[in-house]
């Protein structure tokens, strides 16, 4: 990339603060996703708001896209790096700046982890609700962008809903204040509108965040079934009974074998499928839903049931979930991490159908999903040694993706469209859909400088009549933005 | 005005306007009522041809919030797009018409044991509640419309017909752009139909109520009951009287009879030991209207802030009535709308909020007052970003036909 921009950007952060050595710059080359792979231009780390203002300025006059990263553990390439752009960390940018424990707010910086807020409210009895399962790391500017969930979303909602108000940089490099910290703020909803944009409306430099009093009693049970139908019945029937549990996951037999073979998490022996049900709430309440969903649970086909006491306990069943992602390397080369929606009732159908495309094409897929609410997350298995493998796991894994469009669902729940998916997004959205989406990025970004490329597989033109073109759009002239 | 034939082609209702066709003070010419959300896009495509203003109308129970439109062409009722599209009750998830009354809705998914659980007083139409993004006490554990809003189909000011989101409560897929409309008081386009997340109706509820002698004991309630693990459903303050006469702070328990009876007992207890004796539990009677009081504000803080906000208003010289979600830090003051209202409002934004550049953390918003008052205060007051606002506005309605100027900043 041209030196004078790199001089500029150290003027702003420091020598120390611009990456420009080609082997560092690999260290970003990909977020969590890691088959999108590219080297930044040149990476900067800046350690306030006004130097991503200043450097998103330096950007926007020399018209070089830039790009956000948090610590990179997204799962859809949303902080994929582009070769001839400017990617910012916002790795230095670790402040809990306040914590308001009657307001029940806390003020932060976009590096700051997931999980760092959450112990820092602790001595107050607050917690942050959103837990995505790389709480220890993801930070919670990433989780801005992409709308973060997790196991306990059923219940306590998505980063969205604990959002008050942002501090961002703007494409143009203005720094200003989206809301106002409670959550009715005059005017459009525009921190509603910038979360889960996936970093392309503009750079999050503070977040506010309600937080929530910690439930008294927290109970952990451990289902085992025979057969995956059973405990998709019970999950129905909890759901069913009225009672709203902080998460409810289930697993299949191959991802309990996986499970075992990585962490020894020593799940009820010949199960088919588990089911963990996390009850949170008042004491009484979650007594009382305790025994109801044993029983449910029982009439379902259950053979074991278990239950934590404590944190250790509750930490050995999570132990298998949490790892499951990871685990599938144990018993397979490679695998592709799928993320569907289905409404919850059609789980039973939709579970019947990847069975019968992993019987027709011979891959295996392992099922880990996040039952209560329908989101999938199958881990299409395949040998990356194979001859043609990976294609056939990548049909299936799409083939997954366009059976949760036909059941009324979703290509993503909550690890985002960024590269991986954007060409799955006209499945789910027609042209006039995905055109409206964009006038909100013409608003925020008409120059289409911030991360360009993710979420929309066509960019809009922003100022021209859709449908009209009459010549390239001067960033496709300039190779600074890629049509497909 | 005569009825322009292609309104006519578009749309087989259309009529001129009558006598009670007035949004805010201004006249319509002519109104429409499309039965379909193919027929709402040809007649908003056929407005569009026209050049017409255009303001949505459901019961109208809100239509005098907000400025007065500049002008209103047109006002495209949504009384026929009444249906209940789909109640998918294995999946508490509900779509329906924004003609659909908020009330007939609830009564209808009641009878499958669910709710919307959104609980604002008064007659609302769907579209009408996620335009205003309108709250009620449940506010509080549940948030407002646009938390529980999972799927939105617009309708754009030149007749484009666009969705977003969908129909399960977990989707990141593209942007969601139900947040952007709810609240946006039909400034950005039609709300055609909305899908919803639904909760199980609760087999019991109870109010767990204190009586409070002024502003400090009204606060220790509230964040006694709010910072509670005991899980309120809402945190409510009542204060019909103002100034010198003692308010009600309320906790709503809601759950199965067992779990209602026993968080009542432990809340009360909580309370008697923070001194608070004059506990009851039982119904809760909420903003009684006061006669006389025609100018609705709604000031929104952090809710640690509440004991200040409440002796800011016990300290002017209004004679405010003051209920709320206190426990969320959003409260609705009515006021006589006299001479002194505009000052009211200086005093309290004054003290509230921050001048331009530091973070905002607090609003105060005139939402109704009676014409000859309105026009001479500023409503909206201040809002974060008019820039972007006006940007997004100019994306969505570049002609400024939708509502033209009955919203924030302008717009």
């Amino acid at each position: 990339m041209d030196g004078t921009l790199a001089a500029r950007l150290a003027e702003i952060c420091g020598t120390n603060g611009v990456i420009t050595d080609p082997q560092e710059l690999r260290t970003y080359e990909c977020d969590g996703l890691t088959a999108h792979r590219c080297s930044p231009g040149l990476v900067v780390l800046p350690q306030s708001a006004e130097q991503v203002a200043a450097i998103v300025g330096e950007c926007a006059a020399a018209r070089i896209p830039f790009v956000a990263r948090g610590s990179g553990t997204g799962l859809s390439g949303g902080a994929l790096p582009r070769s001839d752009g400017v990617l910012i960390v916002t790795a230095k940018m670790r402040a809990i700046v306040a914590i308001d424990p009657v307001s029940r707010r806390a003020i932060v910086e976009p590096g700051v982890t997931n999980l760092s807020v959450s112990k820092a409210a602790e001595p107050y009895g607050l917690f942050y609700a959103p837990d995505p399962s790389s709480q220890v790391i993801c930070s919670i500017g990433g989780n801005v962008a992409e709308n973060s969930g997790g196991a306990h979303c059923l219940k306590h909602g998505f980063t969205v809903h604990h959002v008050t108000a942002l501090q961002i940089v703007t494409p143009a490099g203005e720094l200003t204040w989206l809301g106002d910290g409670t959550g009715a703020a005059p005017g459009y909803d525009l921190v509603g509108a910038f979360t889960g944009s996936e970093g392309t409306l503009g750079i999050a430099t503070k977040i506010v965040v309600k937080l929530t009093p910690i439930p008294e009693t927290v109970t952990t049970l451990l289902a085992a079934f025979t057969t995956m139908g059973a405990g998709g019945a019970a999950v129905s029937a909890i759901i069913g009974s009225g009672i709203l549990p902080g998460a409810i996951e289930m697993m299949d037999a191959l991802a309990i074998e996986a499970a075992e073979a990585a962490v020894n998490c020593q799940y009820p022996e010949g199960a088919g499928a588990v089911l963990i049900v996390e009850l949170d709430g008042p004491q009484g309440d979650v007594t009382r839903d305790e025994v109801a969903v044993r029983e449910i649970c029982t009439q379902a086909g259950a053979y074991e049931i278990r239950a934590a006491r404590d944190a250790a306990e509750r930490a050995a069943i999570w132990t298998g979930r949490k790892s499951a992602f990871a685990a599938v390397g144990r018993i397979s080369p490679a695998y592709i991490v799928q993320d569907g929606v289905v409404p919850r009732t059609s789980l039973p159908q939709v579970l019947d159908r990847i069975s019968e495309l992993s019987a027709a094409t011979g891959i295996r897929v392992a099922n880990v999903f996040h039952a209560g609410d329908g989101n999938l997350h199958p881990l299409v298995l395949f040998d990356d040694a194979a001859e043609g493998e990976q294609e056939a796991a990548e049909q299936v894994s799409g083939a997954i993706l366009d059976l949760c469009i036909e059941h009324g669902g979703s290509i993503t729940g909550e690890h985002g469209v960024g590269v991986d998916k954007s060409r799955y997004m006209p499945k789910m959205f027609s042209a006039d859909d995905l055109d409206t989406m964009q006038l909100v990025r013409c608003a925020f970004d008409p120059a289409g400088l911030c991360n360009p490329g993710k979420v929309f597989p066509t960019p809009r033109l922003c100022g021209e009549v859709p449908g009209v073109r009459r010549a390239p759009h001067p960033l496709v002239a300039s190779g600074q933005l890629e049509q497909f | 005005m005569t009825m322009p034939p292609e309104l006519a082609r578009a749309c087989a209702h259309v009529r001129p306007a009558g006598a009670d066709d007035v949004v805010a003070g201004v006249a319509a010419r002519l109104v429409a009522e499309p039965a379909s959300t193919q027929e709402a896009g040809a007649l908003m495509k056929a407005a569009a041809g026209l050049g017409l203003s255009v303001v949505p109308r459901g019961t109208g129970t809100r239509l005098t919030w907000g400025l007065p439109p500049a002008s209103c062409d047109l006002i495209v009722d949504t009384a026929r797009l009444d249906a209940v599209l789909e109640h998918a009750a294995g999946d508490l998830v509900v779509r329906v018409q924004a003609g659909v009354r908020l009330d007939d809705l609830q009564a209808k998914l009641a009878a499958e044991g669910q709710r919307l659980a959104v609980d604002p007083p008064g007659g609302a139409t769907i579209g009408g509640l996620v335009a205003t993004n309108l709250t009620g006490p449940l506010r509080f554990r549940f948030g407002a419309p646009r938390d529980l809003l999972i799927g939105i189909t617009v309708i754009r000011a030149d007749g484009t017909i666009a969705k977003a989101g969908g129909k399960v409560v977990k989707n990141v897929a593209g942007y969601d752009l139900g947040k952007l409309f709810a609240g946006s008081y039909a400034t950005l386009g039609l709300i055609a139909e909305v899908t919803f997340r639904l909760h199980p109706l609760p087999a019991a509820a109870t109010w767990v109520t204190v009586n409070c002698a002024d502003p400090a004991a009204a606060a220790t309630a509230v964040h006694a009951m709010a910072g509670s693990p005991l899980a309120p459903s809402a945190v409510e303050l009542d204060w019909p009287e103002g100034a010198h006469s003692p308010c009600v702070v309320g906790a709503l328990i809601e759950g199965d009879e067992a779990s209602v009876s026993e968080r009542v007992d432990r809340l009360t207890d909580l309370l008697a030991k923070r001194g608070m004796t004059e506990v009851a539990a039982g119904p809760f009677l909420l903003g009684r209207p006061r006669p006389g009081h025609t100018a609705l504000i709604r000031i929104a803080f952090w809710p640690g802030r509440l004991e200040a906000v409440l002796d800011l208003i016990r300290t002017s010289t209004a004679d405010a009535a003051v209920s709320g979600q206190a426990g969320s830090g959003v409260l609705n003051v009515t006021v006589p709308a006299d001479e002194g209202l505009g000052q009211f409002v200086t005093d309290i934004r004054g003290a509230l909020t921050k001048p331009a550049g530091s973070m905002p953390d607090a609003s105060v918003v005139v939402l109704d007052a009676p014409p000859p008052v309105r026009d001479a205060i500023d409503m909206w007051g201040p809002v974060p970003s008019p820039e972007l606002m006006r940007a997004v506005k100019d994306q969505f309605d570049p002609e400024h036909r939708m509502a033209p100027g009955r919203f924030a900043g302008g717009i």
